[in-house]
């Protein structure tokens, strides 16, 4: 199922702020749900009304932005509930990278095994690069898994990304499930061996 | 990197092995599952041909979209059905234990595992949910998952994970009278930050953490990831042991010595290293209350809301953002804050003792809930339900004006039924006031103790329940 992942190049999508929790990203109320198809449609959707309220635009309905696939967030992105409905929504809209400051844990987790990179940047460098997006929607920016780089419009900003996902990702094995599988054996020996499920012996 | 702790036991314990990414193949001793986090997971199954590797480690109920009111099936939401006609399948088809609504044990997920003694000390346990946290309660290293990787935990019993540092929070001194554990965790995450834990397992220690009841501690240790921190948990001690023992699932007999004798030598050395410690003084605690957005946006009930000048510079945007949502300005006082809505429940204080506490407020101050507010009660569990009932205490919350629901997550985050209307103003026992969490995109929340939100549903306003505990 895993394919190798190195580089993700497309238009960028801003999303500005800190600590957007994924009740922000995709709200409970489409949790009720037994697949994660269609889960595009409402990625930010209480975020999108409110602004829309108020007479202003967020970035996932702004015209320019439409059919990004780099998406450029700041600090603790994701936080909150282990939903992997959030990083669903964002990817089945289109987006194939993210760049942030820095992650929930759980977020990030979930990104990995969806084959959803999601680096991190220096807070001034997320902004530089939402920045660089606002100012050229149509720039190119690519996410690059080799040189550890993100590059807009000439520049190049140093990303990172754990040495466990990143070889995931480069060795095309994000997917675990396979290689967990093929551990059976081992894992059986494993359970073999604990105390609580041996009576303690 | 952290030596002996609890932490680096119980991990290098269920280390199946090193995959060639580097990351570590870790064992899940115990995996719950519920109905929002776990269909797409089954149909993976099902689309890769693979079984469930340990159908008797892995425990299942529903709670997220249980109805507190009607729970006659099918149920009015169509989706909600769905829902609960897919965890039936599944588990019926893979062989996985359901508690099911009229079983006796269904309920929130984190409750039901520690009633049943499913939760022990030593375990990894895993769960399609943030607040598995909850757990660690027990001294288990528990943490919440997606669903991919519950998929994962399904077909191999594992997950591909990194270790996590370690940073021990040394809470001295005791809590004072009216100040609880609710108070003690709004208090860390206020000093630490929601993102202070990110890369950290927490462990609570210390003489306040030591005195807590293992309810208490379930508390804290739920709200670990509203910190940051993917686990917190609290090495095991008596207290530990005497919640476990004559529970379902809990060791019987010569085998309860024997475990002992195990959980007592998974705790943290006395010579244990961690990356980081962080101290606190109990004494100093107040009961306290979220005014923002975020849980760490808590003040003591005698302080206003503070001023963005008082956080730094890269935060003030937020905080800008809190004021305007919540419609407050700095400087108000928290008290005499008007409420809309009490909300008792969820698995961070929907247990027999937050409900006992909330209850004996209601007597102690006599009066019944103000007129205009909403108050209901949700048990966390149809154990706790049925505890309370033969207590009387619903008859306590009836007889005060509180609704007395089912067991179930309800409004901790409103996929039932019971949700927030327009901008109201909910004070509310759950772990999140996040923007739109209670059901309403523009509903609002203030995170608080039980005691706290009896007495305010009492008073209609923000109070200090201290005016009424002797
Ligand atoms: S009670 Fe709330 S936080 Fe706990 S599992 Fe249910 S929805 Fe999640």
């Amino acid at each position: 199922m895993s394919s190798i992942i190195s580089s993700i190049s497309g238009r960028g999508i801003p999303v500005r702020g800190n600590d957007i929790d994924t009740d922000r990203i995709i709200p409970a109320r489409f949790l009720r749900c037994v697949t994660f198809d269609g889960l595009g449609a409402h990625a930010f959707e209480d975020d999108r009304l409110q602004l829309k309220a108020q007479g202003k635009l967020h970035s996932f309905d702004d015209a320019r932005f439409q059919g990004a696939k780099v998406l450029v967030a700041n600090s603790n992105f994701g936080c909150g509930s282990s939903r992997e409905h959030a990083p669903q929504a964002i990817a089945k809209w289109g987006v194939q990278a993210i760049v942030a400051v820095s992650y929930s844990e759980i977020f990030h987790g979930n990104c990995v095994a969806m084959g959803l990179p999601a680096v991190r940047v220096s807070l001034a460098d997320s902004e530089a690069i939402q920045s660089a997006i606002e100012a050229d929607p149509k720039a190119e920016v690519s996410v690059d898994l080799q040189a550890m780089q993100v590059k807009i419009a000439g520049k190049s900003f140093a990303c990172q990304l754990g040495d466990g996902p990143r070889k995931q990702f480069l060795t095309g094995q994000w997917d675990a499930l396979g290689e967990l599988v093929d551990g059976l054996p081992q894992v059986k020996a494993k359970a073999a061996k604990l105390p609580y499920l041996n009576a303690f012996a | 990197m952290s030596r002996n702790t609890l932490f680096d036991k119980v991990w290098d314990l269920h280390t199946v092995r090193q995959l060639p990414s580097g990351q570590t193949q870790l064992f899940i001793g115990l995996h719950m599952i519920h109905e929002v986090t776990s269909p797409q997971a089954f149909a993976w199954l099902r689309e890769r041909k693979l079984q469930v590797a340990f159908p008797e480690r892995s425990v299942a109920t529903v709670d997220h979209i249980v109805p507190t009111e009607d729970q006659a099936r099918p149920y009015a939401d169509g989706l909600a059905e769905d829902m609960m006609q897919a965890i039936e399948r599944n588990c019926r088809e893979f062989g996985i234990r359901l508690y099911q609504p009229g079983s006796g044990k269904q309920g929130v997920v984190h409750i039901v595992a520690p009633e049943q003694g499913l939760t022990q000390p030593g375990m990894t346990v895993a769960c399609g949910d943030s607040h598995t946290a909850t757990h660690g309660a027990f001294g288990a290293i528990a943490f919440g998952i997606g669903t991919s990787q519950v998929r994962d935990v399904l077909a191999s019993q594992t997950l591909s994970m990194s270790r996590m540092k370690v940073r021990k929070i040394d809470v001295k001194g005791r809590l004072k009278p009216g100040v609880t554990a609710k108070d003690l965790i709004l208090h860390i995450l206020r000093v630490l930050s929601a993102k202070g834990g990110v890369g950290f397992a927490y462990e609570f220690a210390g003489e306040a953490i030591a005195a807590l009841s293992m309810e208490e501690r379930m508390t804290v240790c739920n709200m670990a990831i509203e910190g940051g921190a993917r686990c917190g948990y609290i090495n095991p001690d008596q207290v530990t042991f005497d919640y476990l023992k004559g529970r379902e699932f809990a060791p019987k007999g010569a085998d309860f010595d024997k475990a002992i004798a195990f959980w007592k030598s998974i705790a943290s050395s006395p010579d244990a290293e961690f990356d980081d410690v962080k101290t606190f003084d109990a004494a100093t605690i107040e009961p306290t209350v979220t005014w923002g957005i975020s849980p760490d946006q808590g003040v003591g009930i005698g302080e206003s809301i503070p001023a963005k000048e008082s956080f730094p510079v890269s935060e003030q945007p937020n905080i800008e953002e809190a004021y305007a949502y919540m419609g407050f300005t700095a400087g108000q006082p928290i008290a005499g804050t008007k409420i809309d809505v009490a909300f008792i429940g969820s698995c961070t204080n929907g247990r027999i003792s937050d409900l006992r506490a909330a209850a004996a407020v209601l007597k102690q101050h006599g009066g019944t809930v103000k007129p205009g507010v909403k108050a209901f009660v949700v048990p966390g569990s149809e154990a706790v339900k049925k505890a309370a009932e033969a207590e009387g205490l619903h008859e306590v919350f009836k007889k005060h004006g509180f609704e007395w629901r089912e067991a179930g997550c309800s409004m901790c985050l409103a996929m039932n039924p019971d949700k927030l209307k327009g901008k109201q103003l909910s004070m509310s026992t759950s772990n999140r006031n996040f923007k739109g969490r209670q059901g309403s995109p523009e509903g609002r929340t203030l995170l608080a103790s039980p005691a706290m939100v009896a007495i305010a549903a009492l008073e209609g306003v923000v109070t200090d329940v201290r005016k009424v505990l002797k």
